[in-house]
């Protein structure tokens, strides 16, 4: 079965035929070529995949393309906005937020998610914010100062 | 210096924070196939046939491989050698790239279909018919080892792989023990883990005909070993004609050290089919391929004097091998571990005994720390132990028996009863810090005033690790079939700008901003004008990748070779521009000057006449341009002090841990930002152990927690935020005196927070020796209620 959807994905509208069970991060990945947002596990556990749909994250491994028929997408490539780095992409850096970089652009679409609706979190609020999402390197230390150096940075 | 000893920031964030990243499942080769591997569901069984008829008539499916096409093509091989105790070579079943005739673990490979897409390959994988006759497993490796037990491989009997003894004769520490005063006994098991590096494991297999060439692209640490055994030993190829790239990878933690079956079966099959060929694992072939780490099985005695003082220790250990040996698997228990069995303690008389048993499990090599984990979590929560059944503080018998400080410069090395040579060590210092860290003493009122319904519990740990790995000479008598050298190409750009090679490939350590600091310094550039290149065999010419936490030990130091020729051909360029003699310049803030005048040539007009060498020293070649290759005179020596403090409820058993203080040792350090960051991670892959997670396999072999669903991963909300600080111990051996910092962290932390929890338990009035890892609020609240 095959469905024609568009997507606005990072303000550019996407028109496509799709298999049913196409999934949303292999239309991103494979037909767009949005290699930013990741596949890390098969049961969406780990968060790899995490972009934000009509401005909501969302694991993009649990939910069809044709379920996003019509939506709104942002992908880690559309985070920045005229050539800005978005103040988590910046707070990652300047905390040593990101080790090997893979689970990174999927925190970082949790936390630009998670920030617009608690602008001045606690240490455990974030903490608990991230449990949707796996870190191997970092053990979380740096994430979560990242994710407050953006807050901070945010509310100035 | 401008920047060593800086936090400057990682210039390799930038492409990762904005998607940028390249891992190899975002390539996409033109014409490319894609591959999935049908896995063995069955531990062990006969295969008696295979039908891929139905598959390979399935549209889009371009061939269907099995262990038929394979069969006279080389198995992955292993690349230590540990012998048996009676000089018998150990045992090394081939180890094929698709299983022929027989599986040996679930996960092992059937078949693998190629496609023109993921999801047909995936759909015609349901059509290859099977017909096993499963066997009897044997799985956990002491019972393994039994008469009767099910057998892996026909040429192993009794499943062992070898079996190894180090240090004293076992009578003399019989005797020592026999002597002492108390002894401390311990059996315990050191669980199975999975690495799970957040990036599946990847590999793409392109030929070209036009030239003749193999390219390979893979989730690797180190892809020039892989370039070697996948030439040499598996597929026969003539290694300048191979290119291995292993472009940003998204964590190893070991895992990806080791060649594995499905990048040779990519290379392979893409010369057959003349097309490209993507294979991706999905996490749950993750889960059963990756090799593992850990499995363990141990008794361990201590003995004390009246005083304290260790005066003997006996260790018996069953490790597990899984069903092949991994490409590093058989070092593991042996030379990384019974090596390690002195800790940082005066004990004048050891002895470790290990049995290597192959089960029908997944492979069991180097996972973070390998060897050395295992060593450190026997002593230390002996240690604790030993402390609690004494009446001691477990600080102040740490303390007593402690090596005395040594710089390994003014005072020699330390050499231990498992053969080793410390390289320069102040383990009183470490605890000390970490004691004022922690504000001990408080830290003791608070636990002693808890009464919330809650025990709380504070253990100890203090590790030392042999890393920087290694000589190639001794690491060579002890079984390695490779070097552990490092290579680096410094290659100065006519205009002055310099680009480094190096064999240490970065998966996430940061070597790009690291490595780029020591060549800004030394050369006095700005550290925008260094450029790192890593990980493509075709740039780099030799490398020996990264593990070991021997990036900047060894690769660092082959990176500071190569600078000092550039420095010292330089200097011979500046003197004849200067005219003078080059004993009379000095080199500083990216010039040579003539000592005591303002006559100077910078470093950018020396690397212009290189390349355009008119007025130039006659006889000199043209060119700043050098290579070196760095093999460490030792392994190195980081240590630390680790405390940790939790706080468990009465009702559920949960342990909460509330602190977690650290001191370590690596040695210099280049940016300490970094280095906090490896302790970091290091840290919760410790205390992961300790508290989350652990393979779990039934009695016929099958992985039962072998998804995200069922293998509990750390997450942001298990940890406090850690508090850590550091000592600088140089290392006397190398040019950076550094020691390395990306294992320190998972090597001390996992006894710490045993020993918290034991701590809270005695405390209590629960006198439990032990609780298995990892420690569920089941396990704990059983041992609280038995």
């Amino acid at each position: 079965m095959s469905n024609e959807i568009t997507i606005s994905v990072n303000g550019k509208s996407e028109t496509h035929t799709v298999e049913g069970r196409e999934l949303l991060v292999d239309f991103l990945r494979e037909r767009l070529s949005l290699t930013g947002t990741h596949v890390g596990c098969d049961t969406s556990s780990c968060g790899a995949c995490t972009i934000h749909m009509n401005g909501q994250a969302v694991k993009s491994c649990s939910i069809l393309a044709a379920q996003a028929d019509g939506a709104e997408v942002t992908t880690i490539e559309g985070l920045a906005s005229n050539g800005a780095l978005h103040p988590l992409q910046e707070g990652f850096n300047e905390e040593h937020g990101l080790q090997c970089g893979f689970c990174t652009p999927g925190i970082i679409m949790t936390a630009a998610d998670f920030l617009q609706n608690n602008s001045n979190p606690t240490e455990h609020e974030i903490r608990e914010a991230l449990e949707g999402n796996f870190c191997r390197c970092t053990g979380y230390h740096n994430i979560v100062k990242s994710i407050q150096y953006a807050a901070k940075k945010m509310n100035a | 210096m401008t920047y060593i000893g800086k936090s400057v920031k990682r210039v390799e964030d930038r492409r990762f924070t904005t998607g940028k990243g390249q891992y190899t499942d975002d390539i996409k080769l033109p014409n490319m196939t894609y591959a999935y591997i049908l896995r063995s569901p069955y531990a062990h069984a006969k295969i008696n046939k295979i039908d891929t008829s139905a598959a390979l008539a399935m549209d889009g499916v371009v061939a269907v491989f099995t262990g038929e096409d394979v069969k006279d093509v080389g198995g992955v091989p292993c690349g230590w050698q540990v012998n048996f105790k009676n000089g018998d070579v150990m045992k090394e079943p081939k180890h094929p790239l698709i299983a022929h005739e027989r599986v040996l673990h679930v996960g092992d490979n059937v078949a693998m279909i190629v496609a023109e897409s993921k999801s047909i390959a995936r759909d015609a994988a349901d059509l290859v018919d099977v017909d096993y006759e499963e066997l009897d497993a044997a799985v956990d490796a002491f019972k393994a080892v039994a008469d009767g037990a099910p057998q892996v491989h026909p040429e192993a009997p009794n499943n062992m792989a070898f079996d190894w003894e180090l240090g004293n004769p076992k009578e003399e520490v019989a005797e020592a023990l026999s002597n002492a005063a108390h002894i401390t006994e311990l059996s315990f098991v050191n669980q199975r883990l999975v690495a799970n590096a957040m990036e599946p494991r990847s590999a793409i297999g392109d030929y070209d005909d036009a030239y003749g060439r193999h390219t390979l692209y893979t989730s690797s640490q180190n892809p020039h070993l892989t370039r070697l055994l996948l030439s040499a030993f598996v597929l026969g190829l003539p290694e300048h004609k191979v290119r291995v790239v292993a472009p940003d990878v998204g964590g190893g933690f070991g895992s990806k050290i080791f060649h594995y079956t499905e990048e040779a079966l990519v290379v392979y099959f893409s010369h057959k089919i003349g097309r490209p060929i993507k294979w991706t694992a999905e996490r749950s072939e993750s889960f059963i391929t990756d090799a593992h780490g850990r499995d363990h099985i141990t008794k361990a005695k201590m003995g004390f004097d009246a005083e304290g003082n260790i005066v003997g220790f006996q260790v018996y250990t069953h490790a597990n091998m899984g069903a092949y040996l991994s490409t590093f698997a058989p070092a593991v228990p042996t030379y990384l571990y019974g090596t390690l069995m002195q800790g940082l303690y005066t004990t004048p008389k050891i002895n470790v005994d290990v049995t290597g048993v192959f089960t029908n499990t997944t492979v069991v090599d180097a996972y973070r720390g390998a060897g050395r984990p295992e060593a450190t979590y026997m002593i230390e929560r002996l240690m604790d132990l030993a402390a609690l059944e004494m009446g001691k503080d477990p600080a102040e018998l740490r303390m007593q028996n402690f090596i005395p400080p040594f710089d390994g410069v003014n005072q020699e090395g330390y050499a231990t009863q498992v053969a080793l040579q410390y390289d320069s060590g102040n383990y009183e210092g470490v605890l000390r810090k970490a004691l004022d860290l922690a504000g001990y003493s408080e830290m003791r009122a608070q636990q002693a005033a808890t009464s919330n319904g809650k025990l709380v519990g504070i253990g100890f740990s203090t590790y030392i690790e042999a890393c920087g790995i290694a000589p190639s000479a001794v690491v060579g008598s002890l079984g390695a079939r490779a070097g552990l050298f490092e290579s680096a190409q410094v290659t100065v750009q006519p205009t002055g700008k310099v680009t480094v090679y190096t064999g240490s490939h970065s998966h996430g350590q940061g070597h790009e901003t690291t490595f780029a600091q020591i060549v800004a310094d030394k050369l006095g550039i700005g550290i925008d004008d260094v450029e790192i290149v890593h990980g493509d065999s075709d740039r780099v010419a030799f490398g020996m990748g990264t593990y070991g936490s021997r990036s900047l030990a060894v690769g660092g130091s082959a990176i500071v070779k190569s600078v000092e020729k550039v420095l010292e051909k330089g200097a011979k360029i500046a003197a004849h521009l200067l005219e003078a003699s080059p004993d009379d310049l000095e080199f500083g803030a990216g010039k040579w000057t003539v000592k005591g005048s303002d006559k100077s040539v910078a470093f950018g007009d020396v690397s212009l006449t290189a390349y355009v060498p008119h007025n130039y020293p006659e006889g000199m070649e043209p060119g700043l341009d050098f290579s070196s290759f760095y093999d460490p005179a030792n392994f190195t020596y980081p240590f630390g002090a680790y405390i940790a403090m939790v706080e468990i409820d009465k009702e559920t058993g949960k342990v909460d841990l509330k602190r977690f203080v650290a001191i370590d040792d690596v040695g210099n350090v280049i940016n300490p930002m970094i280095v906090d960051g490896q302790i970091h991670g290091g840290l919760a892959q410790g205390i992961g152990q300790a508290l989350l997670e652990g393979a779990i396999y039934d009695e016929n072999g099958q992985l039962i927690n072998g998804s995200y669903m069922d293998y509990c991963m750390p997450r942001a909300d298990d940890f406090p935020s850690f508090e850590i600080g550091r000592q600088h111990t140089p290392c006397p051996h190398n040019p950076l005196g550094v020691k390395g910092a990306g294992e320190a962290g998972c090597i001390g932390s996992t006894p710490a927070i045993v020993n918290a929890v034991i701590d809270a338990l005695w405390k209590a009035g629960h006198q439990v020796k032990d609780i298995r890892m990892p420690l569920t609020p089941e396990r704990v609240w059983k041992a609280m209620n038995n």
